[in-house]
């Protein structure tokens, strides 16, 4: 296993904070530790005004899902890791962590990507979407929807990684064609092989758009 | 993955200041596709990783109207993807587009970089294996030759390491006869792709010849109005590397093909310039029957592996639907 996605110490210690809240130092010197820029921990070399951030955890603000979130990382954390086990975003699956699968795919700058590929602190700064974003006011956005309608998904583990991806080919251009739409998804895989009822939902999502729906 | 600190600087020249002059302790850190696959499995062990997300060579320049109206300028920080679609580019080279967006899939396209691209390490899957010391981790033995090699390179001669290079577009840029600038302390230098990679053997060796503290800036593709294709052929449409690729590039007037360039990826350790291939062609229209000769010529010379003998066939195949695309023929395959 890949120790990016253990917590580290740092965090550790801070999802332990209630248990050490229970003690007034403890509970002071996590507080601490989250806020000091401890980003900025190492000198950067006299020649250079760049300053290295780690290796010790950074603190990270990042825009999820259209809202400012703020976390502590190492800097080999990944983005994937981060939203999952310290951002509590768990939409994007960990599935083959080596940008082979598709199941961590997240929208930054609306272009889809592999967030198990990119570290958390080059996200900051980008909008960052998950399959959480496909809900507006309740009402499930059009493409998890046709999924649901087309029952285009069995185990579900690679259905939010398929969801982003398409959301992303629809946005880039509203009228693609089927065929369009299929190339924008040949980065996800589906392991249960639910392809031809997710080629329904697409037949329904491109005929929609046609019609200006 | 070891962990590290993390820089961004805001120009090329903090960058290369920021990198050690040996391999193994500092990392530029691009689209990351490659770079932190290596890093989950121990391959690279940075102690620094240096960003170029913020030093601003992602553009794409079309040079000056005065000098040099038709060199074509991309910035190493381009992605696939953005060469993939431009449309100045799909016009002028098609080879360079259609390779581009054939690596990956959307998701590796939106993230990998030209520079990445070049530089990107080999997938020899002894060297990806943290436990396997073969010679480019320091060991004294390459374990593909005799054993899994059906991957691997068909030009062996002289290799002591068997691997192919990765990179697809690599024999794309040296068909078009591109430059790349590069940024290294003392300035910077410019250097022909078809100077740019190197067969390594040893850990201190990478599939380039760059520097440890060079940093690609720039590849400027000169627009000749060459006719131009690049053809793979592989297993899968996406996520595969191809098994064998032909990228051709030639003048083409009073259906005579002159000025010849064809350049097979994923057979050697570095691209490889089929000279005998080019030499077929030249001043001679492109028919199947000329191209089909200029395949057979193409793969002369290889000396495969145990198990990769197929790849040779594969050469006469890419090489012939590459010249039959470039000048506009017929693409019998495709029916
Ligand atoms: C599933 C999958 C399929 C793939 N298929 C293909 C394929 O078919 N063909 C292909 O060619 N590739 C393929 N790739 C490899 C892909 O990683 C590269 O194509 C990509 O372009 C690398 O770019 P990057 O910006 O992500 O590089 P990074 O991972 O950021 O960097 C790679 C290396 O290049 C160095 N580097 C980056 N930028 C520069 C620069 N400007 N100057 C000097 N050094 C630099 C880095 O230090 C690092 O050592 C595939 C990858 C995956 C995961
Ligand atoms: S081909 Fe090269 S990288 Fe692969 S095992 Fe042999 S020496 Fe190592
Ligand atoms: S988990 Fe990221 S691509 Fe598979
Ligand atoms: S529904 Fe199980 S992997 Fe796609």
């Amino acid at each position: 296993m890949s120790d990016t996605q253990g917590r580290t110490p740092l965090e550790a210690a801070l999802s332990r904070r209630d248990f050490l809240r229970t003690t007034g130092a403890a509970a002071a010197a996590t507080a601490a530790l989250a806020e000091t820029p401890a980003a900025f921990a190492e000198a950067a070399p006299a020649n250079l005004s760049v300053k290295g951030m780690g290796p010790q955890p950074i603190k990270l603000t990042l825009d999820v899902n259209d809202a400012s979130v703020t976390t502590a990382v190492e800097p080999r954390v990944t983005l994937l890791d981060a939203l999952r086990n310290y951002l509590d975003v768990t939409g994007c699956k960990r599935v083959c962590d080596r940008g082979t699968c598709g199941a961590c795919t997240v929208m930054v700058d609306g272009k889809p990507i592999y967030s198990c590929t990119m570290l958390a602190v080059e996200a900051e700064g980008k909008k960052i979407k998950t399959a959480e974003s496909l809900i507006d006011g309740g009402k499930l956005d059009a493409v998890p929807a046709a999924f649901v309608k087309y029952d285009a998904q069995q185990c579900g583990f690679c259905t939010p990684g398929f969801v982003v991806a398409m959301r992303a080919a629809f946005d880039k251009n509203p009228r693609a064609t089927p065929a369009e739409i299929e190339e924008a998804l040949s980065g996800n895989i589906c392991r249960c092989g639910t392809y031809q009822q997710m080629r329904d939902a697409i037949a329904e999502l491109c005929n929609k758009q046609k019609k200006g729906g | 993955m070891k962990n590290f600190t993390y820089y961004r600087p805001k120009t090329a020249e903090q960058a290369v200041a920021l990198l050690d002059d040996k391999w193994g302790t500092t990392e530029l850190l691009a689209g990351g596709t490659d770079l932190l696959d290596l890093q989950k499995e121990y391959i690279a062990q940075p102690d620094k990783v240096i960003a170029l997300r913020d030093v601003g060579i992602n553009q794409l320049r079309l040079d000056g109207v005065d000098k040099k109206p038709d060199d074509f300028i991309l910035g190493a920080g381009m992605t696939l993807a953005e060469i993939a679609a431009h449309g100045g580019l799909k016009e002028a080279f098609p080879a360079l587009t259609t390779a581009a967006g054939d690596i990956g899939g959307p998701q590796i396209r939106n993230m990998g970089t030209l520079g990445g691209n070049l530089c990107q390490r080999n997938r020899c899957w002894y060297f990806r294996d943290e436990h396997t010391p073969c010679l480019l981790k320091g060991g004294d033995k390459c374990f593909a030759i005799d054993g899994e090699n059906r991957y691997h390179a068909i030009f062996t001669q002289g290799h002591k390491c068997v691997i192919v290079n990765p990179s697809t577009l690599a024999p794309v840029l040296i068909a078009l006869r591109a430059t790349a600038e590069v940024l290294g302390p003392k300035g910077k230098r410019k250097l022909k792709l078809a100077d740019f990679f190197h067969a390594p053997s040893s850990a201190s060796e990478r599939e380039h010849v760059l520097k440890p503290n060079e940093l690609v800036l720039t590849v400027t593709i000169p627009y000749p109005k060459l006719k131009n294709a690049s053809y793979e052929v592989r297993h899968k449409q996406s996520y595969d590397w191809p098994l064998v690729q032909a990228a051709v590039a030639f003048q083409y007037a009073d259906n005579k093909a002159t000025d010849v360039r064809i350049v097979l990826g994923h057979v050697a350790p570095t691209p490889h310039v089929a000279d005998a291939a080019a030499k077929a062609l030249e001043g001679k229209e492109v028919t199947e029957a000329t191209a089909s000769a200029a395949g057979e010529a193409a793969a002369q010379g290889a000396m495969p592996l145990s198990q990769n003998a197929y790849k040779v066939k594969l050469v006469s195949v890419a090489v012939k639907r590459a010249l039959l695309t470039a000048a506009g023929r017929k693409k019998y395959w495709e029916v």
